[in-house]
């Protein structure tokens, strides 16, 4: 077994950002385990534009996105081994990995970052009526196969589910010859950023069908057609509201899912967003464990996902040299009305530098809202939303003196401002 | 009348927009800046990929270094079909000069060593 201070799993954006993050506190000796060919992750097949403006200042694509981060990961040196696995995660820090070049390996760690990302929904969650041919993909699986690969994965598309990369692709196939009939979604409303509605549906006349939900696929070996239904407010589809489209392909956009097996190997509960528990440092109840990016909750962007872990890295960072006071006092952060989940689950204040920030999304959209954050009973800030989504996660910081106590429940809710 | 979304911000403004090119609807002067532009001469930019001969890509990601009209979309994708370039490439390399008498070059978006 080797002795190794940080050990990194996975490196997209958040295990990169992450590693960034501590190196420069301090810690030099840092594995990133990655399972790809190449750092970066997700970046390498989201050639679209949008990413950037928050870390850089500049609208940036996926690729250009990654490579400012892996640059930072070369000129610091960091031990990265490709195309490996993590076969397992033990309470006492100690990571198993494999790959054709080191055989299996053990190394104990003094602190682990999970940063495994998410994956796609897939068509066995919902169990869609109807028979099952070829032709019924999620989204990210067709990008990884046109922008990586050049392969079209069908001549005449619908999409189920309006998340960002069913629209992104919607734009994408339809620029690369493909014909794309319709994106529906069963909310009544979309779950994917306002502006990629305009860029992706509304400039190539691509049709969005809200309350609307795929309820029949048929096909012998190859999909020929989808029924779509109307559904009432319980989402049980109307009959006499159906369309019937003639398509080969079938993409699915219907949710991304934290990838939290290692954490669910630990025994480790799992939140609201389907991620870690964690602190104010994004430390699990494991101390040492820690859990970043998409793997902890699904973020919107990349820039997002990148200052968490960068964050993260030097909350491991300070752990590993013993800086905080793992016993000092704690409080609880809940969701209170709307909200569906906050990050972080406690906080110890006296770790802090100067603020907390929490991160959060409404269960529904809300307009004329006033965000309220009360700290055990006392409303400690106020803000005015005129409009509020769930696919845009808030961002708050909450300055530390706003804190009268250390310990206690802070509630994030949302109400009518009236 | 034509009504729009704007998109500078996740604000999403409902815009209209008059024949006379008359904007409501927007809650910040931004959006009459966006409706005009969004009326008169719309522009993307627009990311694809191009065939690269490489040891273990087949693709390369590239993008338009600025925006180009939203009507010469498509004309720029046949163009791009057209292109296999060779390893190694860098970010920012052209792949393409002036594609489709835009004045815009297409350039590479991911480094790409062998």
């Amino acid at each position: 077994m080797i002795e190794r201070d940080l050990v990194i799993i996975g490196g997209g954006s958040a295990g990169m950002a992450a590693a960034i993050g501590a190196y420069d506190d301090g810690v030099k000796d840092i594995i990133i385990i990655e399972k790809g060919r190449q750092l970066g992750g997700i970046l390498n097949q989201c050639i679209h534009n949008g990413f950037g403006l928050e870390e850089f200042k500049e609208q940036l694509t996926g690729p250009e996105f990654m490579t400012r981060l892996i640059v930072e990961i070369q000129k610091r040196k960091i031990d990265v081994r490709y195309q490996s696995n993590v076969l397992n995660l033990t309470k006492d820090k100690v990571v198993t990995f494999s790959n054709s070049i080191d055989g299996i390996v053990k190394i104990k760690a003094k602190a682990v970052i999970l940063a495994t990302g998410c994956y796609e929904r897939s068509a066995g969650a919902i169990q869609i009526p109807g028979e099952r041919p070829s032709g019924i993909i999620t989204a990210g699986t067709a990008q990884l196969y046109l922008n990586e690969m050049g392969a079209l994965v069908g001549k005449r598309i619908f999409i189920l589910g309006s998340g960002d990369i069913g629209l992104i692709m919607a734009r994408r196939l339809t620029l690369e010859g493909a014909k794309v009939l319709g994106v529906s979604e069963i909310m009544p409303y979309s779950n994917g950023l306002n502006h990629n509605i305009v860029q992706c549906l509304h400039d190539f006349d691509i049709p969005l069908f809200l309350s609307h939900t795929v309820t029949k696929t048929i096909g012998k070996s190859r999909l020929e057609k989808i029924e779509i239904s109307q559904v009432d407010d319980n989402f049980n589809p109307i009959t006499g509201t159906e369309k019937v489209f003639e398509i080969d392909t079938l993409l699915l956009s219907i949710g991304l899912i934290p990838s939290n097996d290692l954490l669910k190997k630990l025994g480790l509960p799992v939140s609201k967003a389907r991620g870690a528990i964690v602190d104010e440092h994004y430390m699990s109840d494991i101390p040492g464990i820690f859990s970043t990016g998409n793997v902890l909750h699904v973020h919107d962007l990349a820039d997002f996902v990148t200052a968490e872990s960068r964050s993260c890295g030097k909350g491991a960072a300070a752990y590993i040299f013993d800086k905080w006071d793992l016993n000092a006092p704690c409080f609880n952060v809940s969701p209170g009305k709307n909200i569906l989940y906050v990050v972080p689950h406690r906080v110890r204040l006296a770790n802090l530098e100067d603020h907390l920030t929490v991160k959060f999304r409404v269960n529904k959209p809300l307009k004329d809202q006033v965000l309220i954050f009360t700290f055990n009973g006392q409303i400690i800030k106020k803000i005015i939303k005129p409009i509020i989504i769930p696919s845009e996660m808030q961002k708050v910081r909450l300055p530390k003196e706003l804190f009268a106590t250390q310990e206690g429940e802070l509630i994030v809710s949302a109400e009518d401002r009236t | 009348m034509k009504e729009l979304i704007c998109i500078l911000c996740p604000r999403g403004c409902r815009l209209q927009v008059d024949d006379d090119l008359n904007v409501t609807g927007n809650f910040c002067p931004r959006g009459i800046i966006y409706a005009k532009t969004e009326m008169t001469n719309p522009t993307r930019v627009l990311t694809s990929t191009v065939k690269i001969k490489a040891k273990n890509a087949v693709r390369l990601s590239v993008k338009t270094s600025q925006a180009v009209p939203k009507g010469k979309m498509f004309d720029c994708m046949r163009e791009l079909d057209k292109v296999m370039v060779e390893a190694p490439i860098h970010i920012g390399d052209v792949v393409i000069h002036n594609i489709c008498d835009t004045g815009v070059n297409v350039i590479a978006t991911k480094d790409i060593e062998e």
